[in-house]
């Protein structure tokens, strides 16, 4: 048994009559490598582990925390957890998960080659990355090259019976790169990731780093007018992760949620079918369990346009009168869960970026977005962000531009699709990228 | 924390294999936050942080590692992992001799916060929940939060910095969303200093409370904001963000080393308008991003980056500052003893100019008014920034006029700073701010008087 499956049990074992007692513990082994010009520029070792204890008496919550496994820290922490369930407020629909019966997906989350991989290796990766990112094209210089991996070990156990525990390994590198031509300079970067270093594509990563700042040089800033859009893969998954928090329960159930009276109702143009599946071995965030312990599981969220679910942990799903959807997560042993979408996926459609493309008139290729935790409102809907990428003119790709905004209601461009390309792209994000092509966005330039 | 004697024998122990420089950073933090949703009390947390960073520089080579176990062993343990990071060499003996920094207090605290009862925390949030929801009928739900912490660093180096401080900060914050016939708004309201419970003695929270409210109930009324170049003037307190993306990352000096930075090269140039004078300010008592020391150990400073214009200075960590030969600024910081330190700003705000604030707006026939930024990004090597207008209204013939939907507005850093042609007389500071970059977040301050920039590119979607 688990190590850390045997800490929560004996934290679980003390709970008192009428309480109910969860204990999540976790140990995490990271490695972050950075070169420079050739050179190691810095080596972190950090092993970091705690535990959280949630307490729930009478409808009341308290919590607490402590970095450390110490025997009496743990002791210190189940104290203040107990103090602080008196400050709550009651709540009926308060209460840990319980086991429902659905059976885990079982994944190949650890690869004992990584877990393996020596410290030499890792420094020659991020240096393999730089040296190929350089030969890509002379105007690149590059501002960093970087290898890191992060190995995770967890156990949860509660009075309410749930008793895992499980552990997972990854790794990526990843390449910042400034292209210069006079006095301009344009910035880029690429990444590649996998369950061992045996998945990276160095060449690939090196090439888009390189053609995402290249690309760039020249751009100007366009003048304001409606255009459709081409996202590229990596601005959908962060346009994904922002619909996520739309289709939250727990914002459902408070009230907060844009979609909350729009059940079994179209929402998005009939191409869109978005799908939460952590129980896919090809998304980065491929996971067994949920944050509360409950097996992960498959959930069709919009089907043909049509709002079909949203997400759950127990207290959420208790709320709204339904079951957990296996969506409780959880940021560490610093917090208790809550409520979020694990690995999204539209579905994807049958033809590539370049055909999408070859199909519009008047566009812009989206190359990448900034602000989207300052501009874009999941509550209101207001999308705004910072963009630049390309022209699209009758067909083909023309100008860089940069420096413009793109503007839409998150309402809108879900009926705005147009077309989903059929590149799928597993991001290190918890949703997958593909091209998407949006109508009539507001562009702001000149 | 660590006696002097083990923390002299952990730092000789890790330049034994010929490193340059090593560094002990301690931490031992204690925080307390309430969450308040939907009318409850959804939890109170308690947490503990506890552990040391250790840092090894063999040339240009850092080797980091940490460690919760601050016995002499585990320091021991983690200055080995990171002295092998950095180099393998043989044996030196070198003794270190630590010269202890004399105390320092740059933000005095009344009343700690781990000694107030946790009662007392719990009915700020009520009563914040209670003038929200009070403030009229479209108001459908309140979300409040309160964060305390209590953190006592330590510092010592091969180069003989000891240093110790105690930073406690306290922080509240409220969201509050309507409803009607447009669909929901929100409205979003923060106090945070670095001091303890006597924060609300100073703080009103009824009133933080009500302007969140009120900006969410303005806000069903907005239309979408205009697309395109405006003229925008900002509200004093709420625009520091502009600085801090649009030439705060860019004149840090590890940007400048990797000629990531528009800024390059460019000291003793005219960098902004003339009637710009930048400042970053961890001395600032009390305020969200005031430190007695930086992480490196170093007492933190007054720096003016951007005299009138004319850009005189970086901002810098230690060892860089150490390698050009030049006095430290205070600006080496990290989020925790699991982070290296990087250079990071602290309080970055505007001083004053000689406008009216009034006569800016009304000068403006045409324009948006932004009385509350959001968040901010930027990417130095072009400068490229935008930030987001959470309280925008419009400018018609000279008045404010009607509020406008939210967006991002972008700009370029040195195009803006020199557009910048109105400077009030009326500095404020702003709300307190997590400052991100490279995956740490610490906790940074902004403020300036209000100001016009002559035009800016507004991301709405009205034509």
């Amino acid at each position: 048994m688990s190590e850390l499956l045997a800490m929560a049990d004996r934290v679980v074992a003390r709970a008192k009559p009428g309480e109910q007692v969860e204990a999540y513990v976790s140990r995490d082994l990271e490695t972050e490598v950075r070169v420079y010009e050739g050179e190691l520029e810095h080596f972190v070792s950090a092993q970091s582990e705690g535990i959280g204890i949630r307490i729930i008496r009478d409808g009341r919550t308290g919590f607490a925390y402590a970095g450390t496994l110490d025997v009496s820290a743990i002791a210190e922490v189940l104290a203040e957890a107990r103090d602080n369930v008196e400050f709550g407020t009651h709540d009926e629909w308060v209460g840990l998960a319980e086991p429902d019966g659905v059976d885990v997906v079982a994944q190949e989350l650890w690869n004992e080659s990584l877990a393996a991989c020596a410290a030499d290796s890792k420094i020659q990766f991020a240096k393999e990355l730089e040296r190929l990112t350089l030969g890509v094209d002379p105007r690149i210089r590059v501002e960093d090259s970087s290898y890191a991996d992060v190995a995770v070990e967890s156990a949860v156990a509660s009075t309410t019976g749930v008793r895992r525990s499980g552990r997972e390994n990854g790794c990526y590198v990843s390449v910042g790169t400034l292209a210069t031509e006079g006095d301009e300079t344009q910035s880029g970067f690429g990444f590649s990731v996998g369950r061992s270093p045996a998945e990276f594509d160095l060449a690939k990563a090196a090439r888009e780093a390189s053609d995402r700042a290249t690309r760039l040089l020249g751009a100007t800033k366009p003048v304001s007018k409606r255009v459709t859009v081409v996202l590229d893969p990596y601005v959908t998954a962060m346009f994904l992760g922002v619909i996520s928090s739309t289709l939250n329960g727990e914002a459902v159930a408070k009230g907060r949620s844009l979609f909350k009276d729009r059940m079994d109702e179209n929402v998005a143009n009939p191409l869109v079918t978005l799908v939460d599946d952590p129980t896919n071995p090809l998304a980065y965030t491929a996971t067994e369990i949920d944050g509360e312990g409950l097996a992960a599981r498959r959930n069709v969220l919009i089907a043909d346009g049509v709002l079909r679910s949203f997400v759950h942990n127990a207290y959420s799903a208790r709320r709204v009168g339904t079951r957990s959807t296996g969506n409780a997560v959880r940021g560490g042993f610093k917090g208790t869960p809550g409520v979020g979408c694990m690995a999204l996926q539209l579905q994807p459609g049958t033809r590539d970026q370049p055909a999408l493309i070859a199909d519009i008139d008047d566009g812009v290729l989206v190359q990448s977005v900034q602000g989207l935790h300052s501009g874009v409102n999941s509550i209101s809907g207001d999308f705004s962000v910072g963009a630049s990428g390309m022209l699209i003119t009758n067909g083909a790709i023309g100008a860089p531009i940069r420096e413009f905004t793109i503007a839409s209601t998150l309402q809108r461009m879900l009926l705005d699709v147009a077309e989903i390309g059929n590149d799928v792209d597993w991001l290190p994000m918890q949703a997958a990228g593909v091209s998407l092509v949006i109508r009539d966005v507001t562009l702001s330039g000149a | 924390m660590i006696e002097q004697d083990v923390l002299q024998r952990v730092l000789a122990s890790a330049v034994r294999t010929g490193a340059d420089f090593a560094e002990v950073y301690a931490e031992d933090k204690r925080s307390t936050s309430v969450a308040l949703d939907d009318g409850r009390v959804e939890q109170v947390t308690s947490g503990r942080d506890r552990g040391a960073g250790i840092r090894v520089v063999k040339g240009d080579t850092t080797g980091f590692a940490h460690t919760a176990d601050l016995s002499e062993a585990g320091l021991n343990a983690a200055a080995q992992a990171a002295a092998t990071a950095a180099s393998q060499g043989d044996g030196v003996t070198r003794t270190i001799a630590l010269n202890r920094s004399a105390d320092r207090v740059v933000s005095p605290v009344s009343k700690y916060p781990d000694e107030v009862r946790k009662a007392d925390k719990v009915a700020i949030l009520q009563c914040i929940d209670d003038t929200a929801r009070s403030a009229g009928a479209a108001v459908v739900q309140v979300s409040a939060g309160y964060g305390d912490s209590r953190k006592h660093i330590l510092i010592a180096n091969t180069d003989g910095v000891l240093a110790t401080d105690e930073q406690v900060r306290t922080l509240v914050r409220v969201m509050v969303v309507v409803d009607g016939d447009s669909g929901m708004q929100t409205g979003y309201q923060s106090a945070g200093h670095t001091m303890g419970f006597e924060l609300f003695d100073k703080v009103d929270v009824d009133a933080l409370a009500r302007d969140a409210a009120r900006q969410a109930i303005t806000k069903l009324k907005a239309r979408p904001a205009p697309s395109g170049a405006l003229p925008v003037v900002i509200k004093q307190g709420s625009g520091g963000v502009l600085f801090h993306e649009a030439c705060g990352h860019g004149l840090e000096a590890d940007a400048i080393a990797k000629g990531a930075s528009v800024y390059r090269g460019k000291v003793g140039q005219l960098v902004a308008s003339p009637l710009v004078t930048l400042v970053d300010d961890g001395t600032m008592t009390g305020e969200w991003g005031a430190i007695a020391f930086d992480d490196e150990g170093h007492a933190s400073q007054y720096n003016v980056l951007i005299e009138n214009g004319v850009l005189t200075d970086y901002m810098w960590d230690y060892l860089r500052a150490r390698n050009e030969g030049r006095p430290q600024s205070g600006n080496g910081r990290r989020q925790s003893y699991q982070h290296l330190p990087m250079v990071r700003m602290t309080n970055t705000y505007v001083l004053n100019g000689a406008d009216e604030p009034d006569d800016i707006v009304r000068a403006t026939d045409y324009g948006v008014f932004v009385a509350k930024l959001g968040g901010g990004s930027v990417d130095p090597a072009t400068g490229d920034f935008v930030f987001g207008m959470t309280e925008a209204y419009l400018i018609e013939d000279g008045e404010i006029t009607e509020p406008l939907r939210e967006g991002n507005l972008i700009g370029n850093g040195p195009q803006v700073l020199s557009d910048i042609d109105l400077l009030g007389n009326d500095f404020a500071m702003g709300n307190p701010g997590t400052c991100g970059k490279d995956g740490q977040g610490v906790p940074v301050g902004d403020g300036q008087p209000t100001l016009r920039v002559k035009s800016m590119t507004i991301g709405g979607t009205a034509a």
